[in-house]
């Protein structure tokens, strides 16, 4: 690295040589090394001088063999999908432009292959409908429970209209087929809708089983976070939880006491659920949760306030920000559950801003998979 | 022949002319970043019946940045799905509004926004060559103007705690081959320079971490090298665009969402209401002409033409001698304002968040000369070439010039 002008130049010019070896000699790489090179673009720029190379030669790829680059896709690189994506769309393009027959049967074939990425496959989905709109409707009445969450909700979106029209004429039918498309529903306003038009017809939906939010907790507070400094504190909550075991607070001594929220979005009011409306304060909530396996899940925690997520004594999430909005699944955090008996600690960090915007203490915490289907503890009321 | 020769130099001419009147609109308030244009625009248009409206197009996500204008394209950024998690740029012909490309990508960052605002927050900017597009879940997209991708960096997948939920405003620039990016927050809080070209690092200046909107403005040092000025709430620094070194900084409480202007060797910047700064000839920290606090801006971005200093504080526009501060004249408008308006033959041009367009005429007083609806909330600077105004609306993307 003493030289890294050289070091950059002779990597440039290397690549520039292979580039023009390639282009004389007529030497066609083979898709799947160009999306491999792809696939290998890192964090900071890193990998971009190969990729650069190899889009170039992707965007040369024959639209029939537009499939390829597709199932080069692999949505576990955010980066490189999206140059992928690019790829795609500009092979298609320029064909459509210049109006060549464009790939209907073989998009359609790979979009009916639900082993292929998501992200590719709902690609595909898009340009067939702008290839060939008439398909959308066959397509998407058979994609209630597609992998592809973006596929999946504009399948809700047409199942629900759908509903919605017989529920003058066959309220029955509609609720049944309405309480099937919730099952299906994983983005937040479509389980709202979903559930206001079941509710109108008289059925019940239990909210917090269907997002998996955690009800029961145990909580105690206030500790001191005056100049928001207590959030990097180890109160002792941190290193073991002892619940009848009186602990000091930020002004005496606190308990630890058992709240379950009514919340149909399991939020934990603290302003509320607290003896007092603190401010540059911390407050500590602690459940377990029963799985009946080992297993890989997302915990999403909804949050205005500073905040921290132990699993097991693990930290898997910290998030030092002060009321910048909030929503359900705000923050979301990948974790290991053993099976049996897990238990869940979180720190709520309020600070000491007096606007009334910046008022909230609250947190709203669910289990799921990553497609957002609640993982369900096994004592779950 | 002599006619012949005669008709060729006429229509080089003219073509060189035509040339030099197509003055590109490819950054954040324009080409000096002070957003006035030399051009004649319709003083009403008509959404209904389709007076002065060229051509509306319509658009695949909401968006509150603004259309740049290069070249013979219109480019414009949105964002759709579930979580604004869908990214768009879209070019779309100048001339007959149609869609010339569209490139779509997915978020690496975080998305969550306000509902007034939209991942498509930042302005994108071109240098003629590259666009280079922005968004709040800070994601930046390098294409030619053709649409080729010729980079794409996950700012906020490389810097995790990069992301404000309120959602990130702040628009690139460029400065000369380094693209800066101002991304502050209450995480990982930092400034950027990119190299152009190869999308890679050139250099990373921590930030205070502290939500901030503003936007970076470049500028040309007569030794050739830029310098990039970069307003935060603690003050307003001035760094080496190639490096990230500063240059020099003026610590002064500054506001959050506005962004400073520079104009010849004076820098306007929201602090104290406003502030005038005085560049001088060694490049240290230049001096503060003076600090009016009458002329507080919210949202909008302070505009200057001649002696004529404009500033937009809250729903009322001020007329100020920028040459003391004085102030020269205010008129009251209808509304919430989020653009920054832009001048253009004597009238400055208001879009506020209902929709409603007002244009008023300025001299010796401000005068409202036209009040009407467009339809949809319009919270982007528009973009100006010719005699054509193009300006996004929540859905769509309008050219509005005199048939």
């Amino acid at each position: 690295m003493r030289y890294p002008f050289i070091k950059r130049f002779l990597t440039m010019f290397g690549l520039i040589i292979s580039f023009v070896f390639i282009s004389t000699s007529g030497y066609c790489a083979e898709i799947s090394d160009l999306t491999k090179t792809i696939n290998k673009i890192g964090p900071k720029g890193a990998g971009h001088a190969e990729a650069r190379m190899a889009m170039a030669e992707l965007s040369k790829t024959d639209v029939n063999d537009v499939s390829d680059i597709l199932a080069g896709f692999d949505s576990r690189n955010k980066l490189a999908v999206n140059w992928l994506r690019a790829a795609v769309d500009t092979v298609l393009d320029k064909a459509q432009q210049q109006g060549k027959e464009m790939p209907v049967d073989a998009l359609r074939e790979f979009l009916a292959e639900t082993k292929y990425d998501s992200n590719a496959r709902r690609v595909a989905y898009e340009w067939l409908i702008q290839i060939k709109p008439e398909l959308r409707q066959e397509i998407l009445t058979s994609s209630l429970n597609d992998p592809s969450l973006e596929i999946r909700r504009e399948a809700i979106t047409n199942a629900v209209e759908a509903a919605v029209k017989q529920k003058t004429d066959s309220p029955d039918e509609a609720l049944k087929q309405l309480k099937s498309i919730l099952n299906s529903a994983r983005d937040i306003d479509q389980i709202d809708e979903v559930t206001q038009q079941i509710e109108t017809l008289g059925g019940k939906v239990d909210l917090p089983t269907h997002f998996g939010f955690l009800m029961n907790w145990n909580l105690i507070g206030p500790f001191d976070n005056s100049g928001t400094k207590g959030f990097d504190v180890v109160y002792a909550p941190e290193a073991t939880v002892e619940l009848d075991k009186a602990l000091e607070g930020k002004s005496g001594n606190i308990k630890w006491f058992a709240h379950t929220t009514e919340d149909r979005y399991g939020l934990m009011d603290l302003n509320v659920i607290m003896p007092e409306k603190y401010k540059g304060a911390i407050a500590y909530a602690h459940t377990t949760f029963q799985s009946d396996k080992e297993q890989e899940v997302d915990v999403r925690l909804g949050c205005i306030n500073g905040n921290k997520i132990w699993i097991n004594g693990k930290l898997i999430t910290s998030n030092h920000v002060y009321h910048a909005n909030t929503s359900i699944d705000q923050y979301i955090a990948r974790a290991k559950l053993n099976k049996g008996n897990n238990i869940i600690l979180v720190k709520i960090a309020q600070n000491e801003q007096e606007e009334s915007w910046a008022q909230r203490w609250q947190f709203q915490l669910r289990i799921c998979d990553e497609s957002g289907t609640a993982i369900l503890a096994a004592d779950r009321n | 022949m002599k006619m012949m020769i005669s008709t060729i130099l006429t229509l080089t001419l003219l073509v060189s002319y035509s040339t030099c009147q197509a003055v590109d609109w490819a950054d954040f308030r324009g080409p000096s970043g002070n957003p006035v244009h030399d051009g004649t625009l319709p003083l009403d248009w008509d959404s209904k019946d389709g007076k002065n409206v060229s051509w509306k197009a319509s658009l695949p996500g909401r968006g509150v940045s603004s259309p740049i204008a290069v070249s013979d394209l219109v480019v414009v950024t949105a964002s759709a799905g579930a979580k604004q998690q869908k990214l768009f740029v879209v070019a779309f012909d100048q001339l007959s509004g149609k869609q010339r490309w569209r490139r779509s990508f997915w978020a690496t960052g975080r998305t969550y926004t306000h509902p007034t605002s939209s991942n498509a927050a930042p302005t994108p900017v071109s240098d003629g060559e590259y666009i280079y597009a922005f968004y709040s879940s800070n994601d930046l997209v390098c294409l030619d103007l053709q649409g080729n991708l010729m980079w794409y960096r996950g700012l906020a997948h490389d810097y995790p705690k990069a992301g404000n939920d309120i959602g990130m405003a702040s628009s690139p620039a460029i400065a000369g081959d380094v693209v800066v990016v101002q991304i502050e927050n209450q995480g990982d809080s930092f400034a950027s320079g990119i190299d152009r070209l190869s999308g890679e690092e050139l250099w990373r200046l921590p930030r205070d971490p502290r939500a901030n909107w503003s936007s970076p403005v470049a500028y040309r040092e007569m030794d050739g090298t830029y310098t990039v000025l970069l307003q935060s709430p603690s003050g307003l620094n001035a760094v080496d665009a190639k490096t990230g070194n500063q240059r020099w900084t003026k610590q002064l409480a500054c506001g959050n969402i506005t962004s400073p202007l520079k104009i010849g060797d004076a820098i306007y910047f929201g602090s104290g209401g406003t502030t005038k700064l005085k560049l001088n000839d060694k490049g240290t920290t230049p001096e503060v002409v003076w600090s009016e606090n009458r002329l507080s801006a919210n949202a909008a971005s302070p505009i200057v033409d001649g002696d004529a200093l404009y500033i937009l504080s809250g729903s009322i526009i001020k007329s100020a001698n920028n040459k003391t501060g004085e102030l020269n004249w205010q008129v009251r408008l209808k509304g919430r304002f989020w653009a920054t308006p832009i001048l253009s033959n004597g009238h400055l041009y208001f879009f506020n968040q209902d929709g409603m367009v007002q244009i008023v005429k300025v001299g010796e007083r401000g005068e409202v000369v036209a009040e009407f609806e467009v339809g949809e909330a319009v919270l982007g600077t528009p973009a100006a070439v010719g005699n054509a105004l193009y300006f996004r609306s929540d859905n769509h993307l309008w050219k509005i010039s005199q048939p």
